[in-house]
Order: structure tokens, then sequence, then C-alpha cells
């Protein structure tokens, strides 16, 4: 992908390596969370940790959407996959989160008809060449997926495709991040803000942060010199006594955000009064469940799911590695009971959960020097 | 002051590698399409089931048996049966023949046996027919028996296929996969992921601009190419299909209880295929292939085998790829194009089922 060569340059990267060197204080140490799963897994598919001085810390924040969804869901999902004449759609990782009896790719196995799609468009499709069935589509991810999910709804009543159901977790970023700096045992420095969720919020709704928490927040792409980048200008805040929301990924992201784009979620989603979180519990307001006016393609709505609250495994820790109070490695299962084949908590699927990235690309980082 | 890995951590990565090197189990309920990956969970059905039913420490794909032949059998279950760059019929032919050809021996006979689905158009089997003809013409090895089954309409999607071969284990060659030494060289055929991609596209999952052909083909000649260019210093060679390159490293840094470096940026990667991988979020190396093979070599004799595997057909853009390393044992590590280092682990769940 001849476009984005630039923005892997080893040379460019060594030389931004140099600059962050330059703007760190001697001694101090600095905790940074990214907190998008999509960076989690650029810092470790590009060994971006192994650039940075070894006092500059990047912790793994809420960001993976797979991560965040609670048990109940994935037990609801499945209570849906088993109903009569079914077909439940979902993306790959889903497949693996396990539920508290097992996992979607269990239920495939005992005859379930479970379908890995790409898009939710291709589920539309589906629905579409089995008129006689239901399809549904079990919706995950923040303002970044929501939007194709929206659409294909919108399509999918614009061509009266009803058998297509959508079971919508789709989740907001700010309310998690708001419980976040609120729990008392955090020590962060400042944050790499979500690029691919800002796309389509715009950077301002991250005015908050750096007004009432007086942490810094970059806005970064995902290409590894925008990593760099990005802990450069939070480095470079700090260094200067600043604290502001900076775009680093304008090419982009518009700080306003992508008004169409939000207009359709105002149209086909509506806030829950609360969502559960994986390992946070209830957070207000962080939820999308489909509006009135797109009721009769609720899943929910048609099939009496449990919706039993699950409490996560007990030995889990996947809520303190989502709040990066711990590291992947702290947690008491890590790698030893709960592994990328047989994983008890969500961090450990999802190629952008910060278990998983980090039980396979991160255990033979390079030692890095401290200044 | 050097190190982020603190004690307690390095600790903690001790015991989880004391626990990857344990023998897989076969502990699930049900058969997933995850044991049919080429991973953890088919490392699990074969180390954990299959092996120890039969009294074997390990089941190749491929086995010297007395006499200096060498035996292998394989099924084909691809999903569509014709792609770009090939058919069922063709892989059918090919992976056996691979199969004999990474074992260092010169293939001689296949054995097919055909499960048929009832309706399914003559059209469609003569082609197949014709198709495994070919290749078995094109790989120098002749089909000297086979069976046929006919199953009822909605099953076997057409047709399976499951070939056996038999193959002459050649005097030049000393492989085998506990052979590795650090030091030792990585080489690669040729551009990885391309089989795995054209089989997605062909399905029409994704509508991407681009042709991506299958790279299907018989691996003799590259393994004969080898052989005579470095005889005993190629240690191990391996087709990198179900899993691709990335499960092959694996395997074998585990067999030999070494570790291995790659060098991200010298793997060859068609663009078209970079660019679907990326889309996707999966890794080339990956990716299936099947006409590719990884070649370990002695370092003395590495230059030799690079350039006896570039002059082989299909082998214009082998490269050397990496390096048997000591520490950490049976791990594979990349050094990738940015200048970072990470881990290249196994591969878990099924990015992509019925591609051969």
């Amino acid at each position: 992908v001849r476009y984005v060569d630039e923005f892997r340059d080893a040379g460019l990267g060594r030389a931004l390596a140099g600059e962050i060197l330059g703007e760190v204080e001697p001694g101090r140490h600095y905790k940074l969370m990214e907190v998008c799963g999509g960076h989690t897994h650029s810092i470790y598919k590009y060994g971006i940790d192994d650039l940075l001085p070894g006092n500059v810390e990047l912790v793994h924040g809420p960001g993976c959407p797979v991560c965040v969804i609670p048990m109940g869901r994935v037990d609801d999902g499945i209570a849906i996959a088993h109903q009569p004449g079914v077909i439940f759609t979902c993306f790959g990782d889903m497949l693996r989160i396990p539920g508290s009896h097992g996992s979607l790719q269990d239920a495939k196995a005992e005859g379930a008809d479970v379908r890995m799609v790409y898009s939710p468009l291709d589920a539309l499709r589906i629905a579409k060449a089995n008129p006689d069935r239901d399809v549904v589509f079990f919706a995950i991810g923040f303002e970044t997926t929501a939007p194709s999910t929206a659409l294909t709804l919108k399509r999918a009543k614009a061509e009266g495709v009803h058998n297509f159901l959508c079971m919508s977790n789709h989740v907001t970023i700010v309310p998690p991040l708001r419980a976040l700096l609120d729990s008392p045992d955090l020590r962060l420095d400042g944050f790499i803000g979500p690029g691919h969720v800002s796309t389509v919020v715009g950077a301002r709704p991250f005015e908050f942060i750096p007004a009432d928490y007086g942490k810094p927040l970059v806005v970064a792409g995902f290409e590894p010199l925008d990593v760099l980048q990005a802990v450069h200008m939070i480095l470079r805040q700090l260094a200067e006594g600043r604290c502001e929301v900076e775009n680093q990924y304008t090419r982009v992201v518009p700080y306003e955000g992508n008004r169409r784009a939000l207009e359709v979620l105002a149209e086909v989603f509506a806030l829950r009064p609360h969502f559960e979180w994986r390992g946070m519990g209830f957070i207000s307001q962080s939820g999308l469940k489909l509006s009135d006016a797109y009721a009769d393609f609720d899943a929910e709505l048609k099939y009496a799911v449990p919706g039993v609250r699950v409490a996560d495994p007990k030995a889990c820790q996947c809520g303190e590695v989502l709040k990066g109070v711990i590291k992947p490695w702290e947690c008491k299962v890590f790698g030893t009971a709960c592994t990328p084949e047989r994983p008890i908590g969500t961090c450990m699927v999802s190629s952008e959960g910060a278990c998983a990235a980090y039980y396979n690309f991160g255990r033979f980082a390079r030692e890095r020097e401290v200044v | 002051v050097s190190g982020t890995v603190s004690d307690r951590e390095a600790k903690i990565l001790g015991i989880i590698e004391t626990a990857r090197a344990k023998r897989a189990k076969f502990r699930d309920a049900h058969v997933t399409m995850a044991h049919g990956a080429g991973g953890k969970a088919t490392q699990g059905l074969i180390e954990g089931l299959l092996a120890p039913a039969f009294g074997m420490d390990e089941l190749p794909d491929a086995a010297i048996v007395d006499g200096g032949f060498a035996l292998t059998t394989d099924s084909f279950v691809v999903k569509p049966l014709r792609f770009p760059g090939g058919s069922i019929g063709e892989l059918a032919v090919n992976g056996t023949v691979n199969d004999l050809a990474v074992a260092g021996a010169r293939p001689l006979a296949l054995t097919l046996a055909l499960v048929l689905e009832e309706g399914l158009p003559a059209e469609t089997l003569k082609a197949e027919v014709e198709a495994i003809a070919h290749a078995a013409a094109a790989a120098d090895v002749r089909v000297v028996a086979g069976d046929t089954k006919v199953v009822e309409r909605g099953h076997a999607d057409g047709m399976y296929v499951c070939t056996t071969g038999l193959g002459l284990v050649d005097a030049r060659a000393r492989l085998s996969p506990a052979a590795l030494r650090p030091g030792d060289r990585i080489l690669i055929s040729g551009r990885v992921g391309d089989h795995g991609t054209a089989i997605m596209l062909a399905r029409g999952e994704f509508e991407l601009g681009a042709t991506i052909e299958s790279d299907t083909r018989s691996l003799w000649p590259a393994v004969d190419a080898l052989l005579d260019a470095a005889g005993p210093a190629v240690r191990c060679a391996r087709d990198a299909t179900r899993g691709g390159a990335a499960s092959v490293l694996n395997e074998l840094a585990r067999a030999s209880g070494v570790a291995m470096i790659v060098r991200e940026a010298d793997v060859p990667v068609h663009p078209a295929v970079a660019g679907a991988a990326e889309l996707l979020g999966i890794d080339p190396m990956y990716v299936a292939n099947e006409g590719k093979l990884v070649a370990f070599v002695a370092p003395e004799a590495a230059d030799a085998a690079l350039a006896a595997l570039r002059a082989a057909p299909g082998g214009a853009e082998a490269a050397d790829i990496g390096e048997v390393k000591t520490e950490p044992v049976g791990m594979v590590l990349v050094e990738t194009a940015f200048g970072g280092k990470r881990v290249m682990d196994q591969l878990v769940g099924d990015p992509l089922p019925r591609i051969c």
C-alpha cells in the first residue's frame, strides 16, 4: 500500500524518537494512555514501544470494541443465534468471546447458523438472499463503526428488507473516558486520542479532559509515525506547561467531526439510559439502541433475550486492564489460565485487546534505555 | 540503567513459556472450524488425540517408511472449486506432491479418491479430472489407483478430493525438523499469501479491483535445485500452506528448540496481497500458499541455496528473510520494517476457512 509507506519510514521514526528523547525530563516517569484499541494494535504490530525511552510508558485504554462487551450480551447473542430459522452474523473476533456457557463459535458447532461477516452490508446481503429467514447482525463498536450499521439499517428500511435485524451493542466514547478519569486509582499524564472515532465525533468532545481533569490529549492516526508524533506532541505540552486538545490526525479528522455521520446516528440510534461495560460496570448514557423509527429492525425487541447480567469471571481482571490500572501481564491468569486459544476475558481475544496484543506481539520487546 | 522487563514480568513470562511448551491437549466439546485452520487448535487435535491414539510422538504431513520411501496423504475441500490460477484438482496433486518434496522425496505416484455430490455437473467433474491429469503430468507423477464415492445432494459441496502420495527419498537429503542450528538462514521461495488471497477474492466476499492468482505448483523442482546447490546443508524445508509461513516457522522453532528472527522488510509480498491483508487486518505471513517453501540452510551454503531457488521455476522472488537464533527458545520474533520488534506467534482461530 504505497500511499501509507511514508508514514512507516524507519529513518523518520528514528529521527522522531530522537526528538521525543529531547522532550523527556530526566528522572520523570510518563504514563500516556492510548484510548483506542487500534493504537494498541499499531504499537505492538510495529514495535513502536521499542523506539520510546524506557520512562515513557504507554498504557492501553478502554477503546477495544470487542473487549468491552460484557458476558451477558454474549449470552443474549447466543440465545438469539439458537432461535429456529435465525442466521446470526458477527465480526470474526466476536466468535471466540466467551459467554457464560461457551462462545458463538461453540454455538455454531452445536448447530446454530452463525456466520462471520466483514461488514453490516454483508449481513444485509445474506438477508436478501434468504428472505424466509431472520438475519441478525450483532453490531459492536464505538462511533467509528456505528455509522456503517446505521447506513445499513437505513438501506434495509428503504429496500423493505424486514428479515434483517440488528442487535446493537454500539457504545459511545466520552462516557467511559469520564468514568475512567473519575476512578481514584488512575495515574496518567496524558492521552493519545482515538483517531477513528474522532473522524466521526471530531476532537471537540474531548475538550473536557484538559478542562476538567487537567490532562493533555492529542488525537492521533494509526501509522507508526502518527503515534510517535502524538507522543512527541503530548510530551511537548507537558514540557511547556500547556494542557489542551491537539489534532495530530488533521489529514482525516475535522475538529468538529462529520456532521452527516452524526445526523445518521441520531436518526437510527437512541441513547440507552445505561449500558454495561466489561469490567467497568454500568455507565450512564454510554450505549446505543435502535431508535423508535427503527424498532421493527431491533432483534432485542423481536426475540425475548435472557438479558441477565452475568458477573465477570472472578479470576479475570479485564476491567483493570481496560482502565490501564494494571498491565496485561500483571493479571493473575494472564498467559496461564487465560490464553488467546482459551480466553477467559475479552482482552485476550481481539487483536485490538491489550492482553492479546501483549501475548501475541509484545512479550519479547527489546530492553530500553531509561533517561 | 536498562530494562523495562522487570524481574516479576520476566518471571511471569517464564511461566507462560513453560505452559506454552507443554504438549497441546484436545479438550473441546465439539470440532470447530478452528480445528481445521492449521494453528493451535489443529495442533491440539493432532498432539492431543490422533498421535497418541496411534502410539506416535507426532504425526507429520509425510513420513519416511521402510525402504527409503516417503508416504503422505491429504484431502481437499476448497470452496470455490475453481479460482484464479488453479482449481481443486490441481491443488490435490500439488499439495500432496509438495508434502513429499519438502520431506526430501522425489514424488513417484499418487492414489486418488473422489467424493462427489449428487447432481454435480459432468462438465465440472471432467474439468477437474483433466486438471488432475495435467498437474500430475507437470509434476512428473503418475495417478495409479483410486476410489469414487457419491453422497446425497447437499453434502460435499460439489466435490472433495483425497490424494495419497508415494515418493522416493533423495540420497542428497538430510532433512529433519529438529536439525535447525543457530546461525542457519531462513529462505522463502517467493512471495507469501497469494493463494489464500486469491481464494478470498474468488469467493466474492470483498470487492477489490485486483486479481491475484493462486501460486499452486509442484515444489519438487525447487527442492531438487536446493539439494543440488546445498545438499546436506539444507536442514529442513516446509511448504507454507494453511496457517502460512508464520505457522511453519513456529512449528520448527518448537521442534528444534531454537528461536528465529524474521526481517519483515525482506519478506516478498505482492502489493495487492499486502493491500487486501491490510484492509482485513490480517498478516500475509499467516495467509496460505500452495507453491511456496520455507527452507533452513546452514550459513555457509545459504547464498548458493538462494541462487538455486531463484533459478528454479516460480522462484524468481525467493528471498533470505531471517536467521535462526538461540533465545528465546521456541519463539519467532519479527524485526518490523519500522525498526521495532515483536513476536510472530502461532495462529489462533481461523481467518479464512476451507482454502485447500
